[in-house]
């Protein structure tokens, strides 16, 4: 008796010695390569570093970001331009503002800009999305029918470049920051709905999904318990680089005069595109906003590319 | 005794991932195959089987695989060659089938190019002439219409005739020695015969040694001379054929033999899968790795890593503390439920 | 072949249908449009009226939309606001310089964007590789329009190594055949006015390469790693084949499969970007134009100009499509 409880716990003993990990579900095991890559670490820092900005940015600022408290400062006709100094870190802007203030308030701007025009696109585009692809895998011939017509319309919205169709959606709703959202997002809709619609089809193709339709489960518990749950992941890591894009995008729009008509709200994108005017004579002016930019949208992109490693089957050891 | 065409000499493979512990897929595999010979290795998926024939090929990765041991081919030390040399035997001496046609063979480049492309680098055929011995290798291989079969892409043919391709590749060259990886594994049962048929065909026209990697003991049954049955990096019983089952001798081999279900048996005889899984073990150093799975257990298995002994016939050769002795075959069945021992067992029957 | 040419054309009508009725719609109907753009904010009723009567506004809908169709095929697109001439013969005059533009970006992105990508995989995690990947990541991050303004700002301004705007010094009085500044030099035999256009063209097309060099750089790395592990490759090596043999036949061949959809579907961003290089280097062309456009509303040229583009990236991604029929024989039909 004795011996055989002892064979037992030297081999137990033995065996967990060479107990591999396996068995840790795909969200859990891709969030362990997500800390452990370091791109990711590096996007998600600057994320948080730019989300606190863009939330207590405001609060902290020195001064005011409209007020043109040292007008008479600077003469930009003259290529009279004040850098950094004592109470204005970042120096004055052309009309005589805070630059570091502005800077600050323009985070805000910035973040709103991205995370409400994304939201949209995704919204939007997830929706229709779901609808083709659940129509296609499982809708029958009509639903095929349908997701081909959604389909063509999709590549008609892709067809034509996303600037022209914040083009248009700004000349349709007049300028205004609600436009440059929708504008932006409206652009993301393509994308969005292509990339859930094709990751359900390989889905809907799988063999769970035949087992499960097999069983008799219900299409739409099939849809929403099964297939949707399983595509999502492409989604969301597009979402997370859709907000560089539309960081971005918002950018080029501020600059062909198709922003914020209200100048005096500091945005990173207005903020670049006045600057370029003064860039001879003041180029810091430019540098500090396109870094703020670049170093945002950068964040994004790492931390989103991370994520499709992470995510990646293919990768996954 | 003549020197063996190829001799295997406790050879190790680990793999050394970046940050990770390193894996030893290959603890120490000894083995030798003569001319003309089919030697099989066998075992179960993860045991180190395809692992040991890449490293044989040299195929694997630069990075992160450090390879152990000796490998002499026709005298001559692999894994001692350089780069170009080793590129240069294979291919031409040493030629290799793969598990999945389909994946093994490029989707964008016609079947003909595929050939002619070895016997360009090997034979230093050009045009016509190897078009011509293109199309007389598919013929050879049981490829009908070769000459239209050439400017055909793989997925224009059907799976046995994708593998038929890849072996016409194979033999291209004449080598000394084929490996065969799984060669029938994605295949039907009725293409899978065909394919050992031609094998077997081959082999003993040209007089090409064989080393048949299988986890399918009735592919063994009906090609090999000699076995060596691998279990987790080491091998752990080698006999020729009929020794091997006609007295397996390993607890280990003796569970893959009985696992196979029997067409002979009597109705509601439960089946005899070995159980537990192949992850399911201890390191070689402190004992039996398979003991965890052994229905022979016992506290001797857990003293050191055992040793290959010569417990009967000439050849037989065994490692295990408590062997199977004949008499005792079949008197223990580990019923205790558990996966089936064998990837795809019922394929066998 | 011809038979796939066909199907993909006959493919097209839905979408450019659907697409110039979207077209019509926004240009007639939404507020916004040319009627009220037109009218102005004081406007009085009677105003309204004669200016609906002489767009035809007050027509029934189909008879408007039908007279819109007919008018596309004859290709009147009306008349610019800004400039009075047609816009068709506005678009026609500036093309060429829009398509030399956009061309040299995409050899520049293709030409070192390919190599790049490849070797990055091929030497995974060497320094080359990072200086890829993270100069790839930085490209897509960097606004275009602030890229063209800062080499303009740095190899123009203060370095004067390239010319600062326009495709052509003044004076230079080149002899126009094509419109394509640079064939034309060749053509006529006039070299230094070729030269002279491709000075001109060199800090436009590399700020407007940077999203499609990026772009093709990630996606060649991405696709000649998985390649790289396909079993055919371990086929090839298998049969002692030489490494260039497996190189190009076996890993570039099958890895520019991706890379060749993607450049199609790069057309549409890098026509967004050439309104803003444009516009940076007031390069004459189309997005020039088209910036212009935007700031005076002026609408038959916006909508030309979107129908256009439409239909370039529609014909470009339709002969993308026949270019990967030509190296994918899995697609191919029989």
């Amino acid at each position: 008796m004795s011996t055989k409880t002892e064979k037992i716990d030297r081999l137990a003993e033995l065996t967990a010695q060479t107990e591999t990990s396996s068995g840790s579900s795909l969200w859990v095991e891709a969030f362990r390569r997500l800390r452990a890559s370091k791109m990711a670490v590096i996007g998600a820092c600057i994320i948080a570093a730019f989300v606190v900005i863009a939330v207590i940015g405001p609060w902290i600022a020195p001064h005011s970001p409209i007020a043109q408290t040292w007008r008479g400062d600077v003469l930009p006709n003259q290529n009279v331009f004040v850098g950094p100094r004592g109470g204005n870190w970042l120096g004055l802007d052309h009309l005589g503002r805070d630059e570091f203030s502005r800077m600050l308030e323009g985070a805000r701007q910035t973040l709103l800009v991205g995370v409400v025009s994304t939201a949209l696109g995704f919204a939007v585009g997830a929706a229709v999305g779901v609808a083709a692809g659940a129509a296609s895998t499982l809708g029958g011939r009509a639903g095929r029918r349908f997701d081909s017509v959604v389909m063509r319309f999709i590549d008609m919205m892709l067809a034509i470049p996303s600037l022209l169709l914040a083009v248009s959606v700004a000349a349709v709703l007049g300028q205004s920051l609600t436009t440059v959202m929708i504008a932006v997002g409206v652009v993301q809709i393509p994308i969005f709905a292509r990339l859930l619609r094709g990751s359900m089809l390989a889905q809907g193709g799988s063999e769970y999904v035949l087992a499960s339709r097999a069983l008799g489960v219900r299409k739409r518990r099939i849809v929403l318990g099964h297939i949707v749950p399983n595509s999502l992941s492409p989604v969301i890591v597009q979402a997370t680089l859709s907000l560089a894009t539309a960081i971005i995008e918002a950018a080029a729009l501020s600059y062909l005069g198709l922003g914020n008509p209200d100048a005096s709200v500091p945005e990173w994108g207005v903020m670049l595109a006045q600057a370029q005017s003064y860039f001879d004579a003041a180029p810091s002016l430019a540098v500090y906003p396109a870094v703020a930019i670049i170093i945002t949208a950068l964040g994004f992109t790492l931390l989103g590319e991370a994520m499709r490693e992470a995510l990646d089957p293919k990768l996954r050891g | 005794m003549t020197q063996p065409l190829l001799s295997v000499d406790e050879l190790t493979v680990t793999f050394t991932g970046r940050g990770r512990r390193d894996v030893q897929a290959v603890s120490g595999v000894s083995f030798s195959v003569d001319q003309g010979q089919v030697v099989g290795l066998v075992g179960e998926s993860g045991c180190g089987k395809s692992v040991t024939s890449l490293a044989l090929m040299g195929l694997l990765p630069d990075r992160g695989v450090r390879v152990g041991g000796r490998a002499e081919y026709d005298g001559t030390d692999l894994f001692g060659l350089s780069p170009s040399r080793r590129r240069a035997l294979r291919g031409s001496q040493l030629a290799m089938i793969f598990q999945d046609p389909l994946s093994s063979l490029n989707p964008v480049v016609p079947i003909g190019v595929q050939v002619t492309e070895i016997l360009a680098r090997h034979r230093g055929m050009k045009g016509e002439a190897a078009r011509k011995e293109a199309a007389s290798l598919l013929d050879r291989v049981g490829i009908p219409d070769p000459r239209r079969r050439l400017k055909e892409y793989p997925h224009q043919l059907s799976g046995g005739m994708r593998q038929r391709a890849l072996i016409a590749m194979a033999v291209a060259c004449a080598p000394r020695l084929l490996i065969a990886d799984e060669p029938t594994t994605a295949l039907d049962v009725t293409i899978q015969a065909q394919i050992l048929e031609l094998l077997k065909e081959l082999v003993d026209q040209e007089g090409t040694a064989l080393l048949m990697i299988t986890h399918d003991l009735g592919v063994v049954a009906g090609l090999c001379d000699e076995v060596n049955v691998l279990y987790a990096g080491k091998v752990v019983e080698s006999a020729g054929r009929r020794d091997l089952f006609a007295a397996p001798t390993h607890p280990y081999t003796h569970g893959l033999l009985n696992s196979i279900p029997r067409l002979d048996a009597p109705r509601g005889e439960p089946l005899h899968p070995i159980r537990g899984s192949i992850n399911d073990n201890i390191a070689w150093a402190d004992g039996c790795a398979f003991a965890p799975r052994c229905d022979f257990y016992t506290l001797e298995c857990l003293a050191g890593t055992p040793g290959l002994s010569e417990p009967r016939a000439a050849g037989h050769q065994v490692r295990c503390v408590n062997p199977v002795l004949p008499g005792s075959a079949g008197a223990t069945g580990g019923t205790t439920g558990g996966t089936a021992g064998l990837e795809k067992t019922e394929a066998t029957s | 072949m011809l038979r796939l040419v066909v199907r993909r054309l006959l493919q097209l009508i839905p979408t450019l249908l659907g697409l110039s009725v979207l077209l019509f719609v926004w240009l007639n109907r939404l507020p916004g449009g040319p009627a009220a753009a037109m009218l102005g904010e004081r406007a009085t009723e009677a105003d309204r009226i004669r200016i609906e009567a002489a767009l035809g506004l007050d027509q029934p809908l189909y008879v408007q939309y039908g007279r819109f169709i007919k008018r596309l095929f004859e290709l009147d697109l009306g008349t610019s606001s800004q400039t009075g001439q047609p816009v068709w013969e506005e678009f026609t005059q500036r093309f060429p310089a829009t398509v030399e533009l956009a061309l040299f970006a995409i050899l520049i992105a293709v030409a070192v964007g390919i190599p790049l990508g490849y070797f990055a995989a091929r030497r995974r995690g060497s320094w080359l590789d990072v200086a890829a990947v993270s100069g790839s990541l930085l490209g897509i991050c960097i606004p275009v329009f602030f890229l063209a303004f800062l080499l303009r700002a740095v190899f123009a301004v203060q370095l004067g190594w390239f010319p600062s705007f326009g495709r052509q010094t003044t004076g230079i009085n080149a002899t126009e055949v094509t419109g394509f500044f640079v064939l034309d030099g060749v053509l006529t035999g006039e070299w230094d006015a070729s030269w002279d256009a491709v000075m001109h063209l060199i800090l436009p097309a590399l700020a407007l390469a940077s999203i499609p060099l990026a772009t093709i750089v990630r996606m060649t790395r991405a696709s000649v790693l998985e390649v790289l592990g396909e079993d055919y490759v371990r086929t090839a090596e298998s049969k002692g084949l030489d490494r260039r043999v497996i190189r190009g036949r076996h890993v570039l061949r099958n890895a520019m499969l991706p890379v060749v959809t993607a450049v199609g579907l790069l057309t549409g961003s890098l026509l967004s970007g050439a309104v803003l290089t444009e516009s940076v280097f007031a390069f004459g062309g189309i997005g020039s134009f088209l910036r212009t456009a935007i700031d005076g509303r002026d609408y038959p040229v916006l909508v030309g100009f979107i129908l256009f583009i439409a239909l370039t990236y529609v014909i470009i991604n339709l002969l993308v499509d026949l270019a990967y029929n030509l190296i994918d024989p899995r697609v191919r039909v029989h």
